[in-house]
């Protein structure tokens, strides 16, 4: 089985989750005390630089089945979407508030964007058909 | 002695994928409905703010989580790696679509319910003496949630849409399932220091 060349997506999609994984953890084991927020926003702003890293470099993979992608991802936007709105409102009911708030909003906003492509990601590098239905896998060498 | 031979197409067969496209569904639809009732009363949980159903929810959602990760990784792996690919196509085409539903639903139960029962009970502030184990607890979930999110629901939901193709590509489906279950293994062995953790905060 013959492959494209592809960026390492994968690699740098857990990395980018493994960055809120640990700015989520290190602002809820301060609660209730004052929590510096430096930390966790730097590991917020690299997290979200290795989601646009990744989308872009993905954007440079001649013939990658994008019609696939956006096929899987917007489903699995719709259910990371809700999950992510679950824990917000875990956070608003807790009275979460202020600049820990923002963070942690804004890395829910980059899990329901990243997981989603993630999976659309794994779908779309196997793909075959190029959005017209019909099986390419024998012209791939598969 | 009579030696029993089998027929040169009947092994190819053994190892072959299906011909045609499988039928079944990637997402079971009649799923959905039961996954918005857990989601309402999770919220409802949450909105009540009261010890039994916030207990309830981290509970039955944690052992489930638990015990599916256990099984799936240290019993059920291991047996569909020594399962025939048809067998094992067949299989797998009944499970995963399942799993494509309940492990979201019991991993969000699970930690939303949790949080609030931390809340709750006041586990999660730096004052309370069992605070570390908490915070011993988020590392170990978030290591776990790395590997499902970024490569076992990846791969589930991969396998499926492979298994759908007109030719399905053993190769992937070899390459995806062994993903599945290595990760499925690694997370099933993690599962056990959430079992140490969860039973020194509830036993105090």
């Amino acid at each position: 089985m013959s492959e494209r060349k592809l960026p390492p997506f994968t690699e740098l999609g857990m990395l980018s989750l493994a960055l809120i994984v640990i700015g989520g953890i290190y602002l809820s084991s301060h609660i209730p005390q004052h929590v510096p927020l430096g930390l966790p926003i730097a590991l917020l702003i690299a997290s979200a630089a290795l989601v646009a890293v990744n989308l872009v470099l993905l954007s440079r993979v001649p013939g990658f089945a994008w019609h696939r992608f956006f096929q899987v991802g917007k489903w699995a936007l719709l259910a990371y979407l809700i999950t992510a709105g679950l824990i917000e409102y875990a956070f608003l009911r807790n009275h979460l508030r202020g600049g820990p708030l923002v963070i942690l909003t804004l890395s829910l906003l980059v899990y329901a964007v990243q997981v989603p492509a993630l999976i659309a990601f794994t779908v779309a590098r196997y793909d075959t058909s190029a959005g017209d239905g019909v099986d390419r896998s024998l012209a791939h060498g598969a | 002695m009579a030696e029993i031979t089998v027929p040169p197409a009947a092994a190819e067969a053994e190892h072959a994928p299906p011909a045609g496209p499988l039928e079944f569904e990637i997402v079971p639809l009649k799923g959905l409905p039961i996954v918005a009732v857990i989601m309402v009363l999770l919220v409802a949980a949450i909105a009540s703010n009261k010890l039994w159903p916030l207990t309830f929810f981290h509970v039955a959602g944690g052992a489930a989580w638990t015990i599916i990760d256990l099984f799936l990784g240290l019993v059920l792996g291991p047996i569909m790696g020594r399962m025939s690919v048809p067998a094992r196509i067949e299989f797998t085409t009944k499970l995963m679509p399942k799993m494509v539903l309940i492990m979201p639903t019991v991993v969000t139960a699970t930690l939303a319910a949790g949080w609030q029962l931390a809340t709750y009970l006041g586990t999660n502030l730096t004052s309370n003496p069992l605070h570390g184990w908490v915070v011993a607890s988020m590392i170990v979930v978030g290591v776990m949630a790395i590997l499902a999110l970024g490569l076992l629901e990846p791969a589930n939901i991969a396998v499926l849409f492979e298994l759908k193709k007109p030719r399905p590509n053993p190769v992937i489906i070899e390459r995806l399932m062994k993903r599945f279950i290595y990760c499925s293994g690694i997370l099933g062995i993690m599962q056990v220091a959430t079992l140490v953790i969860m039973t020194k905060l509830s036993s105090g």
